[in-house]
């Protein structure tokens, strides 16, 4: 059974329809790379999987359960996560600080409920090293490199044990050996059975790390296609229209 | 938190790591990179430095004027600078989340007319305070809810309760003063003015050389602990500090921005009431001109203690020793016989010097470049 499920899913704003009618499955432990030229509905897209807003038309399925979403937080709920391209991270704040932030550990000490912050080092330390990532826990964010935020955007997910990871442009503003962390990152997610939806620009990026690339333009979906089964030239037409489906 | 995963964490692959390890050990400063020993934490933090500044300051003026340590002298410096003290821990919270609350001293004014109002019209002593309180919440509740709630920016919205607040007690109290406080004059009075611990001279059982201190100081020392340790030990403090860092992170991650704003901004107005209530209960009178300037004063004490006016850093220690460093330097100017009227420029110019002392310059502090460059020379 596939993880998430999405039926002719159709979203409108006033006369602009941004989504129209997409149908798409995903599969637990399967990298799907989402393509587009700006403004084709992708951010619509994965805004309505993340549960920004509910859909015009159609079903969001996860699980099996046919779900509606209104706040970001019941998607959570069903295992969805988002990295955004930001990656919403507190520059002020430490690696575990931020990967707790929101649902920070505590303990008891009479009568209070406080911080429990070696465990939240000692649990983020451990999501790292299954990240393989160097980033230390106590480290500000402040001070890190953009593959070392990513890592800790991703360790946050990984904290909820999220089912379905959608990343938004990981690779967009970070250096090339950034990159190929960020790459494994994802290679290490699928190997424990997450899913992840990527957002990007990149061809290379999704070549590399995709089973699936997903190709939409003006709100449809064009093409659906096993990476192997596709190449570069063929996606890049798709996205401008030079080849109007597959 | 799932047990299974974390048995299941993977080691890191030996090769990796060296290879990983040499690669980033030339990214600059690593050193720096950590959060490092409490050693340093202290050396690169600005209260530090502002305390090492006040000490200084401290010794200075002993050495010079026997009187400026007499034990009357500390009692009186430390009840002068325990409002400001109190205040500019309300307004670190407001600070941290990236706000500021321009509106302090006038809810100071406020809150003294309301319980001085109620006092003159014989309400028990804790009625009129009760009510004071009341009324500096509900000023923190309104610049809140703009604030928080509407999204309005915090300099306009506190800046309009400064000219409400005032202009309200000059209303109620008809313009004049009200010290004709009825049969609970004294037991005001008495909370005014406590002090601990007592002199012999004054039945008590302390030794002449210490102090009298204040009530004022006392209840400053024991809300900065409280404040100092929601800011280490709760969420909530930590949520502070992660709206003052990214408000739009803090709010995709869960944590309930809006709800914690508001709550800042009532703590803060809280401190001002009573920081309010303290000062009437000394004076034994109320006058709507109360606290008229202060929250250039508290704003100046906190920044100097450290605080970032962009959000996202600020200490209870700080707040304190800011006020601290602020009232010793009015006193010293007082005692070295230099016109009042310099305080001002004094004043003015600390703040613009602490502002470049704790500014970042390439993600360090002045502090740490300067430690840099000394040991590099």
């Amino acid at each position: 059974m596939s993880l998430l499920e999405i039926r002719n899913v159709a979203k409108s704003f006033g006369a602009i329809r941004a989504v129209n009618g997409i149908s798409l499955s995903v599969d637990p432990g399967e990298v799907i790379g989402l393509m587009g030229d700006n403004g084709a509905g992708k951010s619509t897209l994965v805004k309505l999987i993340a549960g920004n807003f509910p859909p015009t038309e159609g079903e969001i399925v996860v699980d099996g359960s046919l779900c509606h979403f209104h706040k970001p937080i019941q998607a959570r709920a069903m295992g969805i996560e988002v990295v955004y391209q930001d990656l919403a991270l507190a520059d002020n704040l430490t690696a575990s600080q931020n990967v707790f932030l929101g649902r920070e550990l505590k303990k008891r000490v009479w009568p209070f409920w406080i911080l429990n912050k070696e465990a939240m080092i000692v649990r983020s330390a451990q999501l790292f090293a299954e990240l393989q990532s160097e980033t230390r826990p106590r480290d500000l964010v402040r001070k890190m490199s953009g593959g070392q935020r990513q890592a800790v955007a991703i360790a946050r997910t990984r904290l909820s044990n999220a089912k379905l990871v959608l990343m938004d442009e990981p690779t967009a503003a970070i250096s090339v050996r950034q990159v190929a962390q960020v790459l494994a990152l994802i290679e290490r997610m699928k190997a424990k059975g997450v899913s992840v939806m990527l957002i990007s620009h990149r061809m290379p990026d999704v070549f590399a790390v995709c089973d699936r690339i997903v190709v939409m333009r003006r709100g449809s979906k064009v093409a659906d296609k096993h990476t192997a089964q596709t190449s570069p030239e063929e996606i890049t037409g798709l996205i401008t229209g030079a080849i109007r489906a597959a | 938190m799932q047990p299974e995963a974390v048995r299941s964490a993977e080691p890191v692959h030996p090769a990796e790591a060296v290879h990983s390890a040499a690669d980033h050990a030339h990214i600059a400063d690593v050193a720096d990179l950590r959060e490092s020993t409490l050693l340093r934490a202290v050396l690169t933090s600005q209260p530090f430095w502002v305390t090492i500044a006040l000490l200084m300051l401290v010794i200075v003026m002993s050495l010079k004027e026997p009187s400026f340590s007499s034990a009357d002298n500390v009692a009186n410096i430390t009840r002068n600078f325990a409002p400001f003290g109190i205040m500019a821990l309300g307004m670190t919270i407001v600070i941290i989340t990236g706000g500021i609350d321009l509106s302090v001293g006038s809810v100071m004014g406020l809150v003294a007319i309301v319980a001085g109002l109620f006092l003159t019209w014989e309400y028990p002593w804790y009625v009129a305070f009760l009510m004071g309180f009341g009324v500096g919440i509900l000023c923190g509740a309104i610049n809140g809810f703009f604030v928080a709630y509407v999204g309005m920016p915090p300099f306009v919205v506190t800046q309009g309760m400064l000219a409400i607040a005032r202009s309200l007690a000059v209303v109620f109290s008809q313009n004049q003063m009200l010290y004709k406080f009825g049969p609970d004059a004294a037991t005001v009075k008495a909370i005014g003015q406590f002090k601990w611990p007592l002199r012999e001279t004054s039945g008590g059982w302390a030794p002449e050389w210490m102090p009298e201190f204040s009530g004022h100081f006392w209840t400053m020392l024991a809300i900065g602990v409280v404040v100092g340790a929601v800011f280490i030990f709760s969420s909530w403090g930590r949520h502070l500090f992660a709206i003052g860092g990214n408000e739009n992170a803090a709010r995709l991650t869960g944590v309930p921005v809006k709800r914690i704003k508001w709550q800042a901004y009532v703590f803060c107005s809280f401190c001002a009431a009573l920081a309010s209530i303290l000062q009437l209960g000394y004076n034994g009178s109320a006058i709507n001109a109360m606290g008229a300037g202060y929250e250039l004063r508290v704003i100046a004490a906190t920044v100097i203690g450290g605080a970032d006016l962009m959000g996202g850093a600020g200490t209870a220690f700080g707040a304190l020793i800011g006020s601290a460093l602020l009232e010793v330097i009015r006193n010293a100017l007082l005692m070295a016989g230099i016109d009042s009227n310099w305080q001002g420029a004094f004043v003015g110019a600390f703040i613009v010097l602490a502002v470049l002392l704790g500014m970042q310059w390439g993600g360090k502090s002045i502090f740490a470049n300067l430690r840099e460059r000394l040991k590099a020379g």
